[in-house]
């Protein structure tokens, strides 16, 4: 269709952009429903789930009582049911190509499934199980080879084939709460123990490389897959710690949003954000360059959040949470679902850009910004922040009574820093 | 000694010169000395005997080192001995035995001692240092992508686009095997009905089906096609060539021996398939018919028409008429037999003719004075009425047919008779129409109606005789209403574009209209297009009934018989004056008139004088009030009707300064308030936003608008191009150095620069996407 675009002819564009960006933002929000389904069977708590690498529709879960689920997410059903271990099931990781898992569990046992179900009249086992020493509390897969790391009171490295670990990396004597392999530089390893450090480890040479001491004991840690040496800590003060490898002295950012201990986090596939799961019964997503979370997602029904995960596609996420059940998201609450017009997504994302020219508009601002949320959440974060006013104001009063100098300032980063290792 | 200072070292070879030192002092051998030195032993018995002779008490001489040694035995060895001066010469220091062994020690002191092997944990923390080291680096080799991908406008993922592969049903099928009963089951029934179950998952008819189109086949197949295809574009550049060829005779020529062929063939052919044979008539009676209405058997030609004048002289060229004529009317013959046939294919052409013109005998057609060949005088103008009729041009083929139509009425007459007849003829006929305006009158009201048919064939004819009479004419001009309404459309789609604007416009319309037909024509000569659009306009106006239109025809023929063609041809070519539409003037007075009501509506307004006045009292009420301080009663006399002194009145009233200049004081129809608007101050951005350093650069985020409303569709797209794009179903990997191309050459040549400034760059990556989004 021939246009005129003269200028004179189309007057107060800032204006006319203006309420364009205010009804995007209001519709925004008025579309805003992440919540998809949950998906229900399990007989505990879930505490671990894996994503299946080549398939974007299936989702394994372990609960506490042993009992390990396969989801089929479009149909959200559960397509298998394995008692796999006794007790917990601790850690589960699905083999690179996705032709089988391992699970480890209370029973101090690693054991390793196939992914599809056994055929008709066979038993459902296990391939291998190798029965360990001492209880394994997490587990992770290479991203390339034939090898995966177990966590304990020591990290093992096992090569598939063998029953006894090629070898056990030790800094420390405190139990070890999970360990995670590096997905673009694959011979790198991180992991977090219970006396409050980070420990980096190198396959190669088989040696650790670096411990940081945090404040409080880290719970998980995630690595960016777009960003090598960018990995995420959740940690039981409620933050999440964004370190760069290279200097671990202070955290690149800090991610406070959170009113209780953050159980677990993973990264979206793009490497832009990550979702973190808290023990105040909320998911939140957080970019990866902003100190706060630009989502939170809550339901009345869901428990203290064990273990959350971002699907492959981007698109949605899945938590597992006390109450057994998982819950489906999407990642981006207000996204439509299903195919778009070009059209559509022309519109879409015209819209898109405008709430994002004039977001810092109070009035829109102001409806973007806006989240509801349960009253305990609510409270609690109203509580810390007067909490934090005040320490903040005695540091402040501290520093005005005392000779200058002798109280540094020190950076929010830095705080939380105990020390490095070498 | 010797040994000792031998295996002290290689500083052995230095010490020769002061071995004799040490045994003359009593320490080492006194025997091997001597036999080493037998010079020296000489010289000491030389001294002596000369010592006199006297034989001294033997003196003991002490051959092995002992913890006692007696002072007595303390020998002068040397007193008796003669001395030497080169002996003498050399220099005679003394040197410690223990010298060698003090410098072994002071190098022993120099070397450094091997340090005592680390602690375990100390060996530890080196080594994780030096792997730290190692394995940072290694990782720093990113540093560039990563910043990269952070600062990119838009990122696609996944990153590797990922060819979804097929597995074939063979294959997925000749892995499973049926293990349930139920299949179990179902794979027997398909064993018994022969089905195939595993690789390659075909029947035997399917599988002969496939054999039957082989490779080789389907080559050979191919090869025929193209074969085909290149014999074709062979021929088809042939063809092309052929029609180039510009010479006349060749054409001639070949068009002959064409129609040989085909008389032929056609001879060929009823003989063998008379149904096939029929068909083929009719084609050729459609070649007659294209040839017939062609002009070039109706001497006209440059050729023909200098045969003509020759033909008197020349007995040849007469015979070349002759034969041109005898072509001629054969040509313009009908075929009988064809006549029933080609009534029905053509009624549906003509049913508008023959329905609106039910005066005329309909058996014209059958048969028809003209076709055989019977030339008769008063017949004639039905008939063309009737060839206008029959044949589905009405207005192309009329002139043409006429004119053969009176080549072959005189057919009969002898051939020289013939020529000149025709000649004369055709002089009559012009004469006739300058004599008689009536006929050319007729005709030219009949012209508007074929406008619309054929615009270009309107002034050929106009120039050209037309023997239609006027009766006929007149005939014709009343069927001209009944003409398809398709044609009134068209005419009423142009129509649009002149407008009548005053009444004036009108009158001078309705005056003029007798005129303008005129006018039309001869423009209609010169401007065809133009003339014909002008027409049908004047049509459309007068189309509101058929029956008025009749009427205003008439006196407007009469009119016409005034004018004499001769003026007509001789008038140039006029503009046409754009009649318009009456409606649209009522339209225009229509206006006029809501001026006048709006003006009555709305006379006790006065816009401007209101808008005077409020900018007056805004001007009042920016202005800055002075002051009143005066407080009455305060040193002097205060009440009731007692005002204050005007010199305390001077004191306490506080002028304040003059307000700056209203911004709109040279805007005479505009005021502008400066005041800040509390509603709109809601939307506003109070403080400036984290990134931006200044307010312009804020404000310019802001100006430049990104909507379809003001940019093209091009930049409308790239302006709005989201910053992540993920497919759904996609599953995203985690980058690898197959993802980023340039990632070897960045790692080699990158790695340190980025290891050195990255303290101070990571926090800046982290910002810069931001800043960009806006």
């Amino acid at each position: 269709v021939p246009r005129n675009y003269d200028p004179a002819l189309h007057p107060f564009e800032v204006p006319r952009e203006y309420t364009r960006a205010l009804n995007a933002t209001k519709l925004e929000r008025v579309f805003a429903k992440p919540f998809l389904s949950s998906l229900d069977g399990h007989r505990d708590g879930v505490n671990c789930m894996a994503k299946h690498p080549k398939s974007l529709s299936t989702v394994l879960s372990g609960a506490c009582d042993g009992e390990v689920k396969i989801w089929n997410l479009t149909r959200r059903q559960c397509i298998r049911t394995i008692q796999a271990h006794e007790g917990f099931v601790r850690g589960m990781c699905a083999r690179f190509c996705g032709t089988s898992f391992f699970t480890v569990g209370d029973d101090k046992t690693v054991k390793q499934w196939k992914m599809e179900s056994p055929e008709y009249g066979e038993e459902e086992e296990p391939i291998h199980t190798i029965l360990g020493k001492t209880v394994y509390t997490g587990i992770d897969h290479h991203w390339k080879e034939a090898v995966f790391a177990t966590c304990g009171p020591q990290v093992d490295i096992w090569d598939e084939q063998r029953t006894s670990p090629m070898c056990s990396l030790t800094w420390g004597f405190d139990s070890i709460s999970s360990v995670k392999f590096n997905p673009i530089e694959t011979y790198l390893l991180g992991s977090c123990a219970s006396d409050r450090n980070i420990v980096l480890y190198d396959m190669r040479k088989s040696t650790p490389l670096k411990k940081v001491i945090l404040n409080m004991r880290t719970n998980t840690l995630c690595w960016n897959p777009m960003e090598a040496f960018i990995f995420t800590a959740a940690n039981e003060d409620y933050n999440l710690y964004t370190f760069d490898m290279r200097f671990l002295e202070s955290p690149v950012t800090v991610h406070m949003d959170h009113v209780s201990a953050v159980l677990d986090v993973d990264y979206s596939p793009t490497g832009k954000e990550f979702v973190s799961a808290s023990f105040d019964k909320s998911v939140r997503i957080f970019p990866v360059d902003k100190g706060h979370s630009r989502e939170v997602y809550h339901t009345k029904r869901m428990q203290h959040v064990i273990t959350v995960k971002w699907t492959s596609d981007n698109k949605y996420i899945l938590c597992g949470s006390d109450e057994m059940n998982i819950r489906l998201w999407k990642a981006n609450a207000s996204e439509k679902l299903g195919v778009l017009a070009p059209r559509e997504k022309a519109a879409m994302n015209y819209n898109q850009k405008l709430k994002e020219k004039f977001q810092y508009h109070p009035q829109i601002r102001r409806i973007a910004q806006h989240r509801h949320l349960p009253k305990s959440i609510f409270c609690q974060i109203k509580e810390q922040r007067i909490m934090r006013e005040a320490r903040r104001r005695k540091e402040l009063n501290r520093r005005k009574h005392s000779k200058p100098g002798s109280i540094p300032v020190v950076s929010e980063r830095k705080k939380h820093i105990v020390a490095v290792v070498k | 000694m010797e040994a000792a200072s031998r295996g002290s070292g290689g500083s052995g070879a230095a010490l020769t010169g002061w071995r004799s030192l040490p045994k003359r002092q009593g320490f080492g051998s006194g025997q091997l000395a001597d036999q080493r030195y037998p010079r020296c032993h000489q010289a000491r018995s030389f001294l002596c005997e000369l010592s006199g002779g006297v034989t001294w008490r033997k003196l003991a001489e002490r051959t092995e080192a002992s913890v006692q040694v007696s002072e007595f035995n303390v020998s002068c060895k040397g007193a008796g001995e003669k001395l030497v001066l080169s002996e003498l010469l050399q220099p005679i220091r003394p040197k410690s035995a223990l010298s060698s062994v003090k410098k072994e020690l002071t190098r022993a002191k120099q070397k450094k001692a091997v340090e005592l092997p680390l602690s375990k944990e100390e060996a530890k923390r080196v080594v994780r240092e030096a792997a730290y080291v190692r394995t940072s680096k290694d990782v720093g080799k990113w540093q560039q992508v990563v910043l990269q991908n952070r600062r990119a406008e838009q990122l696609v993922f996944p990153l590797k686009q990922e060819i979804a592969t097929v597995v074939p049903l063979e294959q997925m099928a000749s892995a499973w095997k049926a293990r349930t009963p139920l299949e179990q089951e179902i794979f027997g029934l398909l064993h018994k009905t022969q089905q195939p179950i595993t690789d390659p998952l075909l029947t035997p008819e399917e599988a002969a089906s496939l054999q039957a189109m082989s490779l080789e086949e389907a080559r050979q197949r191919r090869a025929e096609l193209q074969k085909a295809r290149a014999v074709q574009s062979y021929y088809e550049a042939k063809a092309r060539r052929e029609k180039k060829i510009k010479s006349k005779k060749y054409h001639r020529v070949l068009k002959k021996s064409k129609r040989r062929k085909a008389l032929k063939e056609f001879e060929l052919l009823h003989k063998s398939d008379p149904e096939a044979a029929l068909a083929k008539l009719e084609e050729l009676e459609q070649l007659r018919m294209q040839e017939r209405m062609s002009l070039k058997h109706q001497n006209k030609g440059k050729w023909a028409r200098s045969r003509a004048i020759m033909a008197k002289y020349d007995l040849e060229a007469r015979k070349a008429m002759q034969e041109q004529l005898a072509r001629n009317k054969e040509l313009t013959q009908k075929v009988r037999v064809e006549l029933p046939e080609e009534e029905p294919g053509d009624a549906p052409e003509e049913d508008l003719a023959s329905v609106t013109l039910p005066t005329i005998p309909a058996g014209a057609s059958g048969a028809n004075p003209w076709m055989l060949g019977k030339p008769s005088g008063p017949a004639e103008e039905p008939e063309v009425q009737e060839s206008l009729g029959d044949i589905a041009v009405p207005g192309a083929a009329e002139s043409k047919e006429e004119m053969e139509e009176e080549e072959v009425s005189e057919e009969e007459v002898s051939e020289e008779e013939a020529l000149l007849q025709d000649f004369a003829q055709k002089r009559h006929m012009r004469q006739q129409r300058a004599g008689s305006p009536e006929g050319q009158g007729e005709e030219l009201a009949v012209l508007p109606q074929r406008v619309g048919a054929d615009e270009t064939e309107a002034a050929s004819e106009l120039a050209g005789n037309s023997p239609i009479h006027p009766i006929c004419a007149e005939e014709q001009a009343s069927t001209g209403l009944e003409q398809p309404p398709q044609a009134q459309e068209e005419v009423l789609l142009s129509e649009q574009l002149g407008r009548v604007r005053t009444m004036e416009d009108v009158e001078t319309l309705a005056s003029e209209e007798h005129v303008e037909e005129q006018e039309q024509l001869a423009a209609a000569r010169a401007e065809k297009p133009a003339a014909a659009r002008a027409e049908k306009r004047v049509q459309q106006q007068e189309g509101g009934g058929a029956g008025d239109r009749r009427a205003k025809k008439l006196p407007a023929k009469k009119k016409k018989k005034m004018i004499s063609l001769q003026a007509v041809l001789a008038g140039k070519s006029q503009e046409v004056q754009c009649p318009s539409l009456p409606v649209v003037m009522e339209e225009e007075e229509g206006g006029v008139d809501q001026r006048g009501v709006i003006t009555e509506a709305f006379a006790g307004d006065d816009v401007v004088a209101d808008f005077r006045r409020e900018k007056r009292k805004a001007e009042e009420a920016g202005k800055p009030q002075p002051v009143n301080l005066v407080l009455p009663g305060w040193g002097e006399w205060g009440g009731t009707g007692l005002k204050p002194s005007t010199k305390k009145i001077k004191r306490f009233l506080l002028k304040p300064p003059p307000a700056p200049p209203r911004k709109d004081r040279h805007l005479p129809h505009v005021i502008i308030s400066e005041k800040r608007n509390i509603h709109a101050a809601a939307h506003q951005v109070s403080e400036l936003p984290f990134p931006f350093e200044r307010h312009q650069q804020f404000e310019q985020s802001i100006r430049m608008p990104v909507g379809p409303t003001w940019n093209t569709q091009r930049a409308f797209q790239k302006l709005t191009a989201p910053r992540v794009v993920t497919r759904a179903g996609h599953i995203i990997q985690p980058i690898s150095a197959e993802d980023v191309p340039d990632m070897t050459t960045a790692a080699g040549s990158g790695a340190k620069p980025a290891l050195e400034i990255a303290p101070k760059r990571q926090e800046q990556p982290l910002r810069r996407p931001r800043k960009r989004a806006r």
